[in-house]
């Protein structure tokens, strides 16, 4: 067996398929896969992703986790590191680590409804398990997709939330920050959206994945509305750098987001979030 | 004046309220309709109604030089528009447009504040259905001025 199957600090190099705009300064890069393809990941899931001669950062998966030849994520260009990786054109060379983390909840969420509740770019890592629950349809009960963002000119899989949208079996609520006309959707924070929809608190699992703050505010407004803490899962993010749990970068509390999450359920994480700088 | 009543105490709004405050509210209200584009109350204007939407969503907008109308909230069937008839000097601080067909219960904001200062009772009534909305307001306002989603998201 090859040494980069086994070494988690040895990276596979890959190549670029695709690079597409998905937003303002966010950019989709399809990956070929190649000798990695049967390694595939979970929802929720990370990569640690080098630019040559820059550095290495965390991302998270955003493609289908029944297409595990296709190696997708959503990036933002925020620093000289995902700067450098949304540059990449087809055919350019990029480092690879991974799978890295905790998945979304997928087993436990089987027979439940299923709310996933998504903010700017979190939409993004939300979007596996979007695609798995859609296409094991029949496993969950009502699945409901809350979506916030900054303005409508940043919503992020625009075409692929209008055909979302015409289904008959998910819910979709989008809502921005502020408008201008011609838009006609909802205007306000997404943790508004949470009284709208329409799922039974007792047996829901909900899947949140944003910054910090919002994430925090749509956990609390989903306690409010019954959902217990244990049943509410957050994507968390901290400077992921090993991957594995050994260099402490991502150390939160007693956890490291890197290896206990990033996807750690609410009543773990419900008092370290109320400690400053932590 | 009954078929109001009952319209107001199946209102989300006033869900639990004594039936006996629900009939003097009947006498401050009245059903409205507004068609798409127009407005519910504009900036400036007295604030001498509030409305309980039945049908139909509304948006909250801000106007400023330079910076075109802005929507910072839409509101949908079971929540309410306008509270500044609550405060002095009782004006709008911003406008309120209908974006589809919208249905209301519309009530005399100084026919309120009448029977609240006649009755406390009444008055904390509806101060204790009020402030959670403020409040809400308060945080989702705060929550957009942090800009979350900015490039720091």
């Amino acid at each position: 067996m090859d040494e980069r199957e086994t070494d988690p600090m040895v990276p596979t190099v890959l190549r670029v398929r695709s690079r597409r705009r998905d937003g303002p300064q966010v950019w989709t890069l399809e990956l070929d896969a190649g000798a990695i393809e049967r390694t595939g990941f979970a929802a929720g899931q990370f990569n640690m992703l080098t630019a040559f001669g820059i550095g290495e950062v965390p991302i998270s998966f955003s493609g289908d986790p029944a297409q595990p030849q296709r190696i997708v994520h959503t990036i933002r260009a925020v620093g000289p590191v995902s700067g450098a990786l949304t540059r990449l054109g087809a055919g350019a060379a990029l480092a690879v680590r991974g799978p890295f983390g905790t998945g979304w909840p997928m087993r436990e969420a089987a027979g439940r409804d299923v709310v996933l509740i998504a903010g700017g770019l979190g939409l993004a890592p939300l979007r596996p398990a979007l695609y798995q629950l859609l296409a094991e349809r029949s496993r969950y009960g009502r699945i409901t997709l809350l979506y916030g963002t900054r303005s409508p000119q940043e919503i992020l899989f625009r075409r692929e939330i209008d055909s979302w949208r015409k289904r008959t079996d998910l819910m979709i609520d989008v809502t921005v920050d502020h408008a201008v006309q011609p838009w006609q959707g909802h205007v306000g924070v997404v943790t508004a959206l949470i009284a709208r929809a329409r799922f039974d608190p007792g047996r829901t699992v909900a899947l949140i994945c944003g910054p910090e703050i919002m994430m925090r505010f749509a956990a609390e407004a989903l306690g409010t509305a019954g959902v217990a803490n244990g049943a509410i899962y957050l994507s968390m993010e901290r400077s992921m750098s090993c991957g594995i749990g050994s260099c402490g970068h991502c150390q939160f509390g007693g956890l490291f987001i890197c290896r206990d999450g990033p996807v750690i359920p609410y009543d773990l994480l419900r008092e370290p979030l109320r400690v400053r700088e932590l | 004046m009954e078929g109001l009543e009952q319209i107001l105490a199946e209102h989300p709004f006033f869900a639990g309220f004594d039936p006996a405050y629900a009939h003097l509210l009947g006498s401050c209200a009245k059903n409205v309709r507004f068609d798409p584009g127009r407005y519910l109350l504009q900036q400036g204007a007295p604030a001498d109604q509030f409305y309980l939407l039945r049908h139909g969503r509304v948006a909250l907008e801000l106007s400023g030089p330079g910076r075109g109308t802005v929507t910072f909230q839409t509101l949908g069937p079971g929540e309410l528009v306008g509270v500044s008839w609550l405060v002095p000097p009782y004006r709008w601080t911003y406008d309120a447009k209908a974006l589809e067909l919208v249905r209301a219960i519309s009530i005399d904001a100084a026919c309120l504040r009448g029977k609240s200062e006649a009755d406390h009772d009444l008055g904390y009534e509806m101060m204790k259905r009020f402030m959670p909305v403020l409040i809400q307001r308060l945080q989702a306002a705060r929550l957009q001025l942090l800009d979350v989603y900015g490039a720091r998201g």
